[in-house]
């Protein structure tokens, strides 16, 4: 009954540094259809869209276009097959201009040298297609990344396409900008093109994908019709458990009681000229300190300001009742105070290194590397802390690098926990991992909250910020606005008070 | 800014466009507005010194290091170093005097110097790029390989009496004031076509891409692995050219030619405006910084002063250009 698929995958296998990538995966695409693959971090999404477009090669398995067996050993042969990706972080080139980027590799030529005028043309055709009047000849890193985002999908369709791969293509645009990505979706569907389409937001998979293929870790699940899944089916299929199971009640254990309840850290009217204006907060032992405001309230800098990343210009700061003023970070780690960026991979992760290595970093930073921690102390740290987080692989010499998102936070938490801190900032610390990991960290702060230590938490998720802290500091404009309890609270409510200003002013 | 009229404010916005689409040419720039400021501020001190002949020397002069710029440039855009050129341009005239001097004709000595300069650039970038070598380390071999191989070739310097090869450089067209000699002719040449092959071929634009981001190159589909052996392999080429040039200019093969050449060649580039980081640059920059160095090498002789004051003054221009890249480089970061 079906029609033939223009592509297939049969039996994918694929082992990466001893692990299992994949495992024993179909899949296809249809011509005219949007396919979504769905599956954790670390299920085999991204792997399997780099066997499609020839950026790794498959152990075992065959892939087949219009029924006809390939084999790409490079991105170029892939797209020389109609393939093209955009894939989530955005491979463009900063340093040259739209026009170049949108046509690069097939520019229009004449006598062979590129004809210029016929390569601008040719791109302002493409980027008019996604809904973009640039300059063509101004440069990629003068626009923002959403446009950037739009122009690596205008230089993808721009060719003679028929299968088309968008790797979290949403991810850093507004509404508007995915309802007119939507629209070329859909322009390119009724061309027939092929589209497979991941995406964290299950809403948009139900709005745009015919059919998806669930992936868990590494082997497959099963392959749907969106029309004939539920929604709490697919989830159910992602994440392999109950539901139910899964999230209710996250502040499982007891609160510690009232007497023990003394204030750690106190900042009296802190603040950045230009970042944050003075504020002043506490924090209890044993509580988990909700930060909640829109990207730019201040939020990152306030928190940065408490963790001693970031030197207060004003106010003081104390711990323990005594005034401190960290000149740098490491005398905030000497007092207990330990911050995770939001920036994991630019400030946290050293992707070379293996996750026993980027666990024990700041304990061994801390003790001085001249008194190096015996190996095997360092084998049981590791194995502890990648049992009590349930970091996957559970492989201590894996590369960190090569782990998903949600894993290399944990791994992060990790290092910062190894310290034993008495208070711990996190900033954003579920930002772009699953359902899955993000409840698993929620329960974790719960957990260390239990125990005494006090930790600030930072997320772009009210619903989260709700769910996980005792006490909530509203940010608007780089200023507290006001000061929460979630008992009373719905995230509606909350919303409200965070988008104030936005409406008002 | 209320005073100024619509059509003063739409030639800024204008202008600022302007600026912000030729961005990458600033570096150029500054170093055009450098050498100028060399010009004036020579002449006034001198009172002599902006002459025809003085320009006309000028490119004579630095011929050969106009040439290895051109190659360098090409490497340097792909984020890549070569060490290599000063002595492969040593060993190719050095093995030229010595062909020469056995009766080889000169039609085939000079296809066989471009020819042996290629093999080094060739082998060079099969490291790099297969091997994934540093350009550094490879090029380093490259270099102690060639320095090692004059040894082979001769101990001693090694006369050039040949008339084709001379006549390169003695033969001076034009006026007695203005005058290029072939060796200039040929050293404009290569700078016209390494522009054209940079701004009009897929190759060249391919160059630019793998200096922006290597990873980004691959996955755009462009051949990476190709354009990353063949920079090297024109750059081994323009030592070639270059070996023939030096060997008209001095009239000899010697082994001890060219120390330290490629670091002036290297220092030229990016004086010129090429990113060290790559990604960003011009040929034409290149020969701009070429004759900023030519023109500090001609100011020290004037001032008699000592000729390391030629390498102190390019080491501070150097340094205050790397700064600059360094502080542009940031600024585009963070927007």
């Amino acid at each position: 009954m079906d029609p033939q698929p223009v592509l297939e995958v049969v039996g994918a296998q694929l082992r990466f540094a001893g692990d299992t990538a994949l495992s024993d995966v179909d899949f296809r695409m249809f011509p005219g259809e949007v396919h979504s693959l769905m599956g954790e971090n670390g299920a085999g999404k991204s792997t399997m869209i780099k066997a499609i477009t020839g950026a790794i090669r498959l152990d075992a398995g065959s892939i087949s276009i219009d029924g006809n067996p390939v084999s790409f050993s490079t991105p170029a042969a892939a797209q020389r097959a109609g393939i093209r990706t955009v894939y989530q972080e955005i491979d463009l080139l900063p340093n040259l201009t739209v026009a170049e980027n949108v046509m690069l590799g097939r520019e229009p030529r004449r006598l062979g040298f590129i004809d210029w005028r016929a390569t601008r043309r040719a791109a302002r055709e493409a980027l008019r297609q996604v809904g973009l009047e640039l300059d063509p000849d101004s440069l990629l890193s003068s626009h923002s990344l959403a446009v950037q985002q739009l122009v690596a999908i205008a230089r993808a369709i721009s060719t003679e396409l028929r299968i088309l791969i968008l790797d979290e293509p949403t991810s850093s645009l507004d509404q508007d900008e995915v309802a007119e990505l939507f629209g070329v979706i859909r322009e390119l569907k009724s061309r027939g093109v092929a589209i497979l389409f991941v995406s964290h937001f299950l809403e948009q998979v139900y709005e745009i994908c015919d059919r998806v293929t669930v992936l868990r870790n590494g082997s497959m699940v099963g392959e749907y019709l969106t029309t004939e899944l539920l929604r709490i089916d697919l989830v159910q299929k992602m994440l392999g458990r109950d539901i139910a199971e899964l999230d209710p009640e996250t502040r499982s254990t007891a609160p510690l009681p009232e007497s023990d309840r003394r204030v750690v850290l106190s900042a009296v009217d802190v603040g950045r000229a230009h970042r944050i204006q003075q504020t002043s907060v506490d924090l209890l032992a044993g509580e988990v300190l909700g930060m909640a405001g829109l990207l730019g309230s201040g939020r990152t800098e306030l928190a940065r300001i408490l963790s001693g990343v970031d030197p207060t210009e004003t106010g003081r700061l104390s711990y323990e009742g005594k005034q401190r003023h960290f000149a740098e970070p490491r005398e905030a780690l000497a007092v207990g105070v330990a911050y995770s960026s939001e920036d994991r991979k630019h400030e946290g992760i050293i992707g070379e290194l293996s996750v026993r290595e980027n666990i024990l970093l700041a304990l061994q930073a801390e003790q001085g590397w001249v008194r190096r921690i015996a190996r095997r102390r360092q084998d049981e740290l590791t194995a502890s802390w990648i049992e009590a987080l349930d970091i996957r692989p559970a492989n201590p010499e894996h590369p960190a690098g090569l782990l998903s998102g949600g894993n290399q936070q944990k791994v992060m938490l990790a290092r910062l926990l190894a310290l034993a801190p008495r208070v711990l900032v996190l900033d954003e610390p579920t930002r772009g991992i699953d359902v899955g990991a993000k409840i698993e960290v929620q329960r974790l702060i719960s957990d260390l909250a239990a125990t005494g230590m006090s930790v600030v938490f930072i997320s772009a998720e009210l619903e989260e910020v709700l769910r996980v802290s005792d006490r909530i500091l509203v940010l608007r404009d780089r200023r507290a606005v006001a000061e929460l309890d979630p008992e009373t609270l719905t995230v509606d409510m909350l919303l409200a008070i965070v988008a104030k200003a936005e409406t008002d002013e | 800014m209320s005073a100024a009229t619509p059509a003063t404010g739409t030639a800024l916005s204008s202008l600022r466009k302007l600026i912000q689409r030729r961005v990458s040419w600033l570096p150029v720039g500054a170093a055009l507005l450098i050498l100028i400021l060399m010009f004036v501020a020579g002449q006034s001190y001198f009172g002599r010194f902006l002459t025809p002949r003085l320009l006309s020397s000028l490119l004579v002069d630095n011929a050969y290091l106009v040439v290895l710029a051109a190659g360098m440039t090409f490497v340097i855009l792909t984020g890549g170093i070569d060490l290599s050129v000063g002595a492969v341009m040593a060993f190719t005239g050095m093995l030229a005097a010595k062909l020469l001097s056995t009766g080889v004709p000169t039609g085939v000595v000079i296809p066989l110097m471009i020819a042996s300069g290629a093999v080094f650039g060739l082998v060079i970038g099969v490291l790099v790029n297969y091997f994934d070598v540093q350009p550094f380390i490879a090029s380093l071999a490259g270099m102690f390989l060639a320095r090692g191989l004059c040894f082979v070739v001769s101990l001693e310097a090694v006369q050039v009496k040949d008339t084709t090869v001379l006549g390169l450089q003695s033969t001076k067209l034009g006026t007695f004031e203005w005058y290029i000699t072939p060796t200039g002719i040929i050293a404009l040449l290569v700078i016209v076509v390494a522009a054209w092959v940079l701004g009009y071929t897929r190759f060249g634009r391919t160059v630019y891409a793998i200096g922006g981001n290597e990873q980004s190159a691959r996955l755009m589909g462009l051949p990476v692995a190709r354009t990353k052996v063949l920079v090297y392999v024109i750059s081994g080429v323009c030592a070639g050219i270059a070996g023939l040039l030096f060997t008209a200019y001095t009239a000899a093969g010697y082994s001890l030619n060219g120390i330290g050449t490629e670091l002036d060649t290297i220092a030229s580039v990016v004086i010129g405006g090429t990113l060290l980081a790559g990604g960003s640059g011009y040929v034409i920059g290149s020969l701009v910084g070429v004759l900023v160095y030519g023109v500090i090498k001609v100011a020290i002789t004037f001032l008699g002063a000592d000729s390391s004051w030629t390498r102190i003054t390019i080491g501070i221009l150097l340094l205050v250009f790397v700064v600059v890249q360094r502080v542009l480089v940031a600024r585009g970061s963070r927007r």
